[in-house]
């Protein structure tokens, strides 16, 4: 008897899995605050099925870096269509994996710093890397790299891990475009002031508003989420004399889909006022494509890097492992 | 179950302590010790009330019928902490145990350690802190039970040898009668947690009058 | 002896069997491992430095939990073993069993929610206007978690070695006037001094190996271990090759730590005396008693705090709003399907072990091959699951999907994982049968199935109960090789504890550690009743 009813739960328990479905389903391999409730994803799932008569899934892992883990970990069994969330900065290596497959957008007209031309990838939001604060907590944040490595060390700041995060990832770019060679020095210096690396950003963001640490690794456009969203002026982005490291949010299309045709339809649809006017309000970045209304209010109060700072995604590619390692060994002291 | 004990013992003699198994013969013996405390009434050893003393202080040395000696001991450490409980000796209080293991037959061996040692040879080691505590009251709670007929008998030859020289007042439990008329004056017989019966150890074994002490002995008497 | 070879071979064949699938599955991952390993370049390994300070960081941490649990847990011990007047002793010797069922995920959100930031004791500290403690991430993390799971078991292993002394020892400590520090020297010193290295070995190795702990509660490169590193290079890097070396590496020190432990002591012969109540001369006056309940009551407060915590949480948590998504009940019932899995095969391998074995030790008097059956059994105490797990993945990997088979993988892994303990559960009852009933058996004809439901059956009901009930429960709570494997679809309820708490959604996580807490003990308690039957009484 008992043994019977065991087998039948087991049973049960896997048997959810196979749920039958009629219509194709797309599924987009991206990260959880993509699709978190607060998120951009609910309202994007909305307006593509409306247009698309197919269901559209999403699988989130942490963040962006962890996505080519993933990828590369499931290679060719993997489930995944689209994968959305990387960025230029893993793009070469994504690349290489010779998973994924050409799109066949026309991408000359997108609004991205720098242009755009990749065959593999398409952008789909854009953003600076920077140090956001609550004003009341700290009266006069660090006004460049230089001074936030130099800094107290008893102010804490909460970083995310270069091999799961594309912010983690984006922050050793940036300390390499800054201090070049001495990087390694640097971090050494910054480690006393790090509080933690957290796998991702929505575990340090959420540290930063429970008000772990005064200072988080975030973008410059998270004020506006505050201040939008919430109605309040209460947090700022520290601007950086050096510039800020740029950030491009990329999509791809797997060469192992075998929804081809949906896949392509997404990624038009992705580059499109239907899927962008999403962005500012949703992933709380800069839209790709110029919208109708301009950016909503808000947006014209946060701070404009000086210069934006940025590597070629293939010198990404050549030197991430030998300067994550560099990284591990300065913060594992 | 409740113990209610009257006994009076004289200065020097033997008493055997019989009956059945959980009839309190043990637990007379772990009063006079101290490690039990009576609910009411006195223990008195020679004059002095050790109703409440603690169990350390009463001049009374007991030897259990195994778990006598600590293991990684060896038989001289063994001895000795029947002078200093923290084995802290002065070359006279050496050459006193080693007077002692003489004495029960332990010469040279006070380097062993128990577990090298047979029954009737740890006994021994037992009956040698006997000596070197010098307490007048000797506690004997069925110490030989687990040794054959012949050893047992030389045993209690060597307790009554040791009691004779030191003039101990001795109490023993066990459940032989052979052994109460071997070694005791004496006998009280305990049933049901209450001294039956007492006097000279023959008169008492051959009474009839005590329907317990009859059915204890069951006429199996050897 | 006549008539014995036939039986025999049967007794041995399902026995052998076990072990030699069991042989070749580790033998598989090793080749794995290896064939990945060899693709780095060994001297790469010592000029890692953050690999040096990896295998540092676990020794290290390790040394220091196994000193703070064994060295809080002796006095603790000391005292239970004193104060038999104790209130609720028996109570407490039940809880201080509570963390070997509770899922280690779900404690450390527990001490998360008594000694965070924004914990329980920093809120007290702080309307007492007391200072408020530190981060709690990093290494004092892992350090309160780890003595949380090991103190209540060194007590456990510990008190027993109190309880095998005898009364009369007690007794001749009294009458020689033995003072506190005498009887530390010449009674209790001597016992513990063959005891605990056992148990701090023991522990040691808990620590060494621990995943879930350092996983979530590790905050950063500085606080990593082996075993979270070889997680790392699996699931951040990708990085096969690092992987397989690392777990080379972490098996090569568990080995190690494995024979420097049976190196170091024999294990001890301590079997506690029941019912002797100890008369210990130094229960001294009102101060050391007050130091002994205090002792104790400070060792059940660390216990029950993060339990009553998680309770407190979830219950006043979102807890409809997390009992109506689907992915709670869909992570519940794979995680219940998994345990009952799980557990009936680590019951049912463990069986045909004992059943091989104990024919060998109590009829061949071959006692050696019996304890070498028994220890191929135990397999996965020298071979960390994750290790095991790390070498499936990379073998698993090129043949089919690896994260839809998570969990045919986990269920093997737990299974593994709960043998030791139904060994050891089931071993002494098993062979006991045999000792007395085998002759009989034989001369009536009783063999087979007869045999098991007549004979076997209503002797065995209560370990085999209890044996399913710990590993069900083992298995539910835990958060090992599912970390590797485990993918949207295949979410077990820890697994989506932990990314909830990763994702630092901190209301759902309290209800999802709840609704985890109270699977594991409901299947505890129903395994145990049901299987057990009257036979427990």
């Amino acid at each position: 008897m008992l043994v019977r009813s065991l087998i039948t739960i087991a049973l049960a328990a896997f048997a959810v899995q196979a749920v039958a479905q009629e219509r194709p389903t797309l599924t987009v391999y991206t990260y959880s605050s993509f699709t978190a409730e607060w998120g951009p994803g609910v309202a994007i799932k909305e307006s593509f099925e409306a247009e698309c008569d197919c269901t559209l899934e999403y699988v989130a892992v942490d963040d962006g870096a962890a996505l080519l883990s993933r990828i590369r970990l499931e290679g060719a069994n993997s489930k995944a269509d689209i994968v959305l969330g990387l960025d230029t900065n893993l793009m070469a290596a994504a690349t290489q994996t010779g998973l994924f497959a050409r799109h066949s957008v026309d991408s000359a007209e997108l609004a991205v710093p720098g242009g755009w031309d990749d065959d593999f990838f398409l952008p789909f939001d854009y953003g600076y890397f920077a140090f956001v604060y609550k004003k009341s907590e700290l009266a006069d944040p660090p006004s460049s790299l230089v001074e936030l490595v130099e800094g107290r060390a008893d102010q804490k700041i909460l970083i995310q891990d270069p091999r799961t995060s594309t912010p983690g990832l984006g922050l050793l770019l940036w300390m390499r475009k800054v201090f070049g060679d001495e990087a390694p020095a640097a971090w050494a210096k910054l480690r006393g002031r790090v509080l933690t690396v957290t796998k991702s950003w929505s575990e340090a963001y959420g540290l930063f508003l429970e008000g772990e640490a005064p200072l988080v690794l975030s973008y410059t456009t998270s004020p506006a989420y505050h201040r939008i969203a919430e109605g309040s002026d209460a947090y700022a982005a520290a601007a950086f004399d050096e510039g800020h490291y740029l950030q491009i949010e990329v999509a791809g299309k797997l060469a192992g889909s075998t929804n081809q045709p949906l896949a392509d339809r997404f990624l038009r649809f992705m580059v499109s006022e239907r899927f962008q006017q999403h962005i500012p309000t949703g992933n709380w970045m800069y839209p790709v494509i110029p919208l109708p209304d301009g950016l909503p209010a808000g947006f014209e109060s946060l701070i404009v890097p000086a210069r934006a700072l940025r590597f070629t995604p293939e010198e990404v590619a050549r030197q991430r492992k030998r300067w994550i390692d560099e990284w591990l060994a300065a913060l594992s002291r | 179950m409740d113990f209610h004990f009257d006994l009076t013992v004289a200065s020097g003699d033997c008493t055997a302590v019989i009956g059945p198994s959980g009839a309190g013969k043990s637990t007379l013996l772990a009063l006079i010790a101290g490690f039990e405390l009576a609910d009411a009434g006195r223990i008195r050893i020679g004059g002095l009330d050790v109703t409440h003393w603690p169990a350390a202080k009463r001049p009374v040395t007991t030897v259990f019928q195994e778990h006598n000696l600590f293991a990684h001991l060896d038989v001289a450490a063994n001895v000795g902490l029947g002078i200093h409980p923290g084995l802290e000796l002065d070359d006279e209080q050496r050459r006193m145990v080693e007077r002692a293991l003489d004495k029960v037959g332990l010469g040279g061996m006070a380097k062993r350690v128990p577990s090298t040692l047979s029954g009737g040879e740890r006994q021994r080691v037992a009956l040698a802190r006997v000596l070197v505590r010098r307490r007048p009251v000797l506690l004997l709670d069925e110490p030989f039970a687990a040794l054959g007929p012949a050893l047992r008998r030389e045993m209690l030859a060597l307790v009554a040898e040791l009691r004779h020289a030191g003039n101990l007042t001795t109490l023993l439990v066990s459940h032989h009668p052979n052994d109460a008329l071997l070694a005791a004056e004496n006998t009280a017989f305990v049933s049901d947690g209450r001294i039956l019966a007492y006097g000279e150890t023959r008169a008492l074994l051959a009474r009839t009058d005590c329907p317990e002490l009859t059915a204890y002995l069951g006429g199996a008497q050897t | 002896m006549v008539g014995r070879a036939e039986p025999l071979r049967q007794r041995l064949a399902s026995g052998i069997a076990v072990l030699a699938l069991l042989a070749a599955l580790v033998a598989a991952a090793f080749v794995a491992l290896f064939t990945a390993a060899a693709q780095i370049e060994p001297r790469l390994l010592w000029e890692d430095v953050h690999l040096r300070r990896v295998v540092a960081f676990s020794f290290w941490q390790a040394s220091l939990s196994t000193l703070l649990s064994v060295g809080l847990a002796l006095p603790v011990a000391r005292a239970l073993s004193r104060r038999h007047e104790f209130p609720g002793r028996e109570w407490l010797l039940k809880l201080l069993g509570l963390p070997l069922v509770v899922p280690t995920i779900v404690a450390v959100f527990g001490i998360v929610a008594v000694y965070g930031q924004s914990g329980l004791l920093n809120r007290v500290a702080g309307a007492l206007g007391l200072p408020v403690g530190q981060y709690l991430y990093g290494l004092t993390g892992i350090l309160i978690a780890h003595v949380f799971f090991n103190l209540p078991l060194a007590v456990r292993l510990l008190l027993p070695a109190w309880q095998s002394i005898p009364g009369e020892t007690w007794r001749l400590a009294a009458q020689l006037g033995m003072e506190s520090g005498h009887i530390v020297k010449h009674i209790e010193w001597p016992l513990l001094r063959q005891v605990v290295p056992q148990v701090s070995g023991l522990v040691f190795m808990l620590c060494f190996t621990s995943f879930a702990v350092v996983l979530t509660l590790g905050g950063g490169p500085a606080a990593t271990t082996i075993e979270v590193a070889i997680y790392q290079a699996l699931r951040y890097e990708f990085d096969l090759g690092q992987a397989g070396l690392l777990a080379l590496l972490q098996l090569l020190f568990c080995a190690l730590i494995v024979a420097l432990i049976q190196l170091v002591g024999r294990t001890p012969h301590v079997e506690p005396l029941t019912g002797v109540r100890q008369l210990r001369p130094d229960l001294g006056g009102r101060g050391a008693r007050a130091a002994d309940y205090a002792l104790v009551a400070l060792a059940a407060l660390s216990t029950l705090l993060p339990i009553i915590a998680v309770v407190m949480a979830g219950l006043t948590g979102p807890v409809l709003s997390v009992l109506g998504e689907w992915q709670t009940w869909r992570s519940l019932l794979l995680s219940l399907g998994i345990a009952l899995c799980s557990a009936s095969l680590a019951v049912a391998a463990a069986a045909a072990i004992l059943v091989a074995s104990r024919e060998l030790r109590v009829n061949r008097y071959r006692d050696r091959s019996a304890e070498a059956m028994e220890l191929g059994g135990s397999l996965i105490l020298v071979v960390p699951p994750l290790v095991l797990g790390t070498g499936l993945f990379i073998l698993l990997r090129p043949v089919v999907d690896v994260l839809a088979w998570a969990p045919v993988v986990v269920i093997g892994v737990n299974a593994l994982m709960g043998m030791p303990y139904v060994i050891r559960l089931l071993g002494p009852p098993m062979t006991r049968i045999t000792q007395r009933h085998d002759r009989l058996c034989a001369s009536l004809g009783l063999g087979g199935w007869a045999r098991f439901r007549i004979i076997e059956w209503p002797l065995l009901r209560a370990p085999i109960g209890l044996s399913l009930a710990l590993c069900a429960a083992l298995s539910t709570g835990d958060l090992g090789v599912i970390a590797l494997f485990g993918s949207q679809q295949t979410t077990t309820l820890p697994l989506l504890l932990y990314q909830r708490l990763a994702a630092y959604r901190m209301d759902e996580a309290a209800v999802t550690a709840l609704v985890l807490l109270l699977l594991c003990l409901a299947l505890f308690v129903v395994i145990e009743r049901s299987v057990a039957g009257r036979a427990r009484a």
